[in-house]
């Protein structure tokens, strides 16, 4: 009569499959493949950007420890986690750099999604979430922004809310809902703070989640000139362990970048914000703003008979709108795509970005 | 309240009435268009007032003959001698300026009677300055706009006009390079490159309306104004009675007027001392110069020191706000210390010092721990990344080995 060894190990694992369900969640990975082609490693910048984002909220928990939120204390509480507590300067510029870091991925992703051809049907909700996500990520810039107080936060925050009031009929109500006053102050402050550490996170995860499940319902989309030429057989890897396995590689990559940041260029706190005090001479908002910025800074004040701000916000809001709905002009009412027009707007509106944030920055 | 009821009358005439003084003068040419097309800039201009109000004459004829009557109270080009009680007229009237500037002084008058050039002026030297020399004319504008020649920042340009023309002071028998030192000075420097207006120009030591030069025995109150401190300290001094008596000008002594230099130790001790002027190296007064030349210099090197380090770690990214805010206490120090100076007592410059050099330690103490955990910071990023690079170097034979082993299958 034969009989079988049980090791301890697999009645752990026995025991955890019948309450979890592991081995069906095992079953499902096993399934699961990543298309392998030429530009296979655009694929890791939405990991990039998602182990980014959890970096976020591990190094956000830890600052939320010691930072208080009113304007007579954020500052001196910032400073204080960065020169009293154990790492704090670490937590924090990691924080800081992996905000702009995670910005900086997910605007890749979005152009490799483009450029890919992965917006097209029947993924247009995926493409949806993930311009909302990005979406998301610059309110927590800009939100994150003021948090510490300073100078230039402070100045960059009234420029910014600003710009909200320019709206025709709803832009006061906007401003004052934004700053919870007619001006910049400790209420701004409080709001911006709720806004960073609760409002946001609760819709980011909710989208994150919807964003993963429709990327799972649809699987990896492949370019069309690589099904083209496969015969629509796409050479595939499985995701778990091979494809994971190397994305592991790439978050570990980010890590030492981000690590390597936060120790050679720590990010400044600079001075306590003074609301008396003139604005900064060439203040300039985080990069990723830079780009409209200066495009509203070349609008003359009057065109026409309409103010100057408020056309470059309405262009910015049409050409947002046109973004959007990128899945919906990119194929013709014959359902043919329009290839060109997609690669040649996501190199002009590239191409745009960087000239002007970088015209923003130097001028 | 007959001076407020005609100038309300100026005022509805402006605003309603014709004039045809504008009307006329405009269409001249050169010298008598002039006024004319300047008067649009002119701040009585803006408050009503018209050609007439200082002219005399009818604004509201048509006939140059009418307009320019002698009956009507045209007076032409008034006499420059006239021109500081014409100007009075309106300035030294309470009543009549408080309608448009309720704070405004009106005793400019009886002050430019006291000055050396309204003095001159009573003489019938109609080469001394009247109203219109410093504050032009017919484009006449408030001293606070960046164009009046009278702006804290062209008034030296202004005196300069006269006061730096030898042709102009060579019957006064004064020099000509005052305007030349002042544009040397340190007060120059604070007004055109610190933008500080309230730095003293020609009129904060002179006066303005009634303007003559110091005295000796004022100069150190008028220095004083401003530099109360090393005034109370002079005037306490051991220098204070031996100067009067030599009849020496106070603070101008070693600071010169015009042309004041930054004070530095160099002024008490090395070859460029003003105290060896007087005082032997080997004397008690050299020897108490060359201690608080040394005590100055060494507060300034250990503060030169402490900014050196703290610089770096900034540059470095490093957090050493609290440092530099201390920092700032050392600097008080040694701004006390120079002040002390004019005590001429070494022990009075040490103290402060003293308690500069201990904050300056301090500060420079924190940079270089700062600078020292910058570096440990840096070995530890060291240490990461070479785990880092281990694990990815990992997880690339992992994916190697996973590979391989389904290949072989």
């Amino acid at each position: 009569m034969a009989t079988t060894t049980i090791t301890s190990r697999q009645r752990v694992a026995g025991w955890l499959d019948e309450r979890l369900g592991l081995s069906s969640l095992k079953e499902f990975l096993s399934h699961k493949t990543v298309p392998i082609h030429s530009a296979t490693m655009w694929y890791y910048f939405g990991g990039i950007t998602l182990f980014l984002f959890t970096i976020q909220v591990l190094t956000g928990i830890l600052l939320l420890l010691y930072y208080r939120p009113t304007a007579s204390e954020a500052y001196e509480s910032v400073q204080f986690i960065m020169t009293r507590v154990r790492f704090g300067w670490l937590i924090r510029s990691i924080h800081s750099w992996s905000a702009n870091l995670m910005i900086f991925t997910a605007f890749v992703h979005m152009f490799s999604v483009v450029f890919l051809r992965a917006y097209r049907r029947p993924r247009e909700l995926t493409w949806f979430s993930g311009i909302a996500l990005l979406g998301l990520a610059l309110g927590f810039g800009f939100s994150g922004y003021l948090l510490p107080w300073n100078t230039i936060s402070y100045f960059a925050t009234k420029v910014g809310t600003d710009m909200a009031s320019a709206v025709p009929v709803v832009g006061s109500t906007i401003a004052r809902f934004l700053r919870g006053g007619e001006d910049v102050g400790g209420a701004t402050l409080t709001r911006f703070f709720g806004f960073h550490v609760a409002v946001l996170p609760g819709i980011a995860t909710t989208l994150i989640f919807v964003h993963l499940m429709l990327v799972q319902k649809h699987g990896i989309s492949s370019p069309p000139w690589v099904e083209q030429k496969t015969g629509g057989k796409v050479p595939q890897m499985k995701f778990f362990p091979n494809f994971f396995l190397r994305e592991m590689m790439a978050w570990y990559a980010a890590l030492g970048v981000l690590g390597s940041l936060a120790a050679i260029f720590p990010w400044e706190l600079g001075e306590k914000a003074d609301p008396f005090a003139s604005a900064p001479a060439g203040i300039h908002p985080e990069w990723y703003f830079l780009a409209p910025f200066y495009t509203l800074k070349l609008i003359p004040s009057q065109v026409l008979f309409v103010e100057g701000e408020l056309l470059g916000l309405f262009g910015f809001a049409v050409l947002a709108l046109w973004w959007v709905l990128l899945p919906f002009w990119a194929t013709n009412p014959k359902g043919e795509e329009r290839a060109r027009l997609v690669t040649g707007a996501g190199v002009a509106l590239l191409a745009y970005l960087v000239t002007f944030s970088l015209l923003g920055y130097f001028r | 309240m007959k001076r407020i009821a005609i100038a309300c009358a100026f005022l509805a005439a402006a605003a309603f009435a014709k004039d045809s003084c504008t009307d006329c003068h405009s269409a001249l040419d050169g010298k008598l268009q002039a006024p004319a097309a300047a008067f649009g800039n002119d701040v009585h201009s803006r408050h009503g007032f018209t050609c007439a109000s200082c002219h005399g004459g009818d604004p509201t004829a048509d006939d140059p003959s009418a307009a320019m009557s002698k009956a009507k109270g045209f007076i032409g080009k008034p006499a420059r001698t006239a021109i500081p009680q014409l100007c009075a007229h309106c300035h030294s009237d309470a009543a009549l300026m408080h309608k448009y500037r309720p704070q405004q002084r009106v005793d400019q008058y009886e002050l430019y009677k006291t000055s050396v050039h309204g003095k001159r002026i009573a003489e019938g030297d109609t080469a001394a300055a009247v109203c219109i020399d410093c504050h032009s004319v017919h484009d006449i504008r408030e001293v606070k706009d960046p164009l009046s020649p009278v702006y804290p920042l062209r008034l030296p340009d202004t005196c300069g006009r006269c006061h730096a023309d030898p042709a102009h002071m060579a019957k006064y028998k004064i020099p000509t390079n005052q305007l030349a030192d002042y544009k040397k000075s340190v007060h120059w420097a604070a007004i055109s490159k610190g933008g500080d207006l309230s730095a003293p120009n020609c009129a904060s030591c002179h006066g303005n309306h009634g303007a003559t030069p110091p005295q000796v025995g004022s100069v150190a109150e008028v220095c004083g104004t401003c530099h109360t401190l090393m005034a109370d300290l002079y005037n306490k001094s051991p220098h204070q009675p031996v100067f009067a008596a030599m009849g020496e000008k106070g603070c101008v002594t070693c600071h010169s007027n015009h042309d004041i230099e930054m004070p530095s130790p160099a002024m008490l001790a090395g070859p460029k001392a003003v105290c060896s002027q007087c005082h032997d190296a080997d004397s008690a007064g050299g020897k108490a110069a060359a201690q608080m030349a040394q005590l100055i210099g060494n507060l300034s090197a250990a503060m030169k020191a402490s900014d050196a380090v703290l610089a770096q770690a900034r540059r470095d990214g490093m957090e050493v706000a609290d440092a530099v805010l201390q920092e700032q206490q050392a600097n008080e120090d040694l701004v006390k210390a120079r002040v002390a100076v004019h005590a001429f007592d070494p022990a009075a410059v040490a103290a402060p010092i003293n308690a500069g050099l201990k904050i300056a330690a301090a500060t420079k103490l924190a940079g270089e721990q700062a600078l020292r955990e910058r570096d440990q910071r840096r070995k530890g990023l060291a240490v990461s990344l070479v785990a880092i690079l281990i694990t990815i170097v990992g997880l690339a034979f992992a994916i190697r080995a996973v590979e391989s082993k389904r290949e072989n299958r």
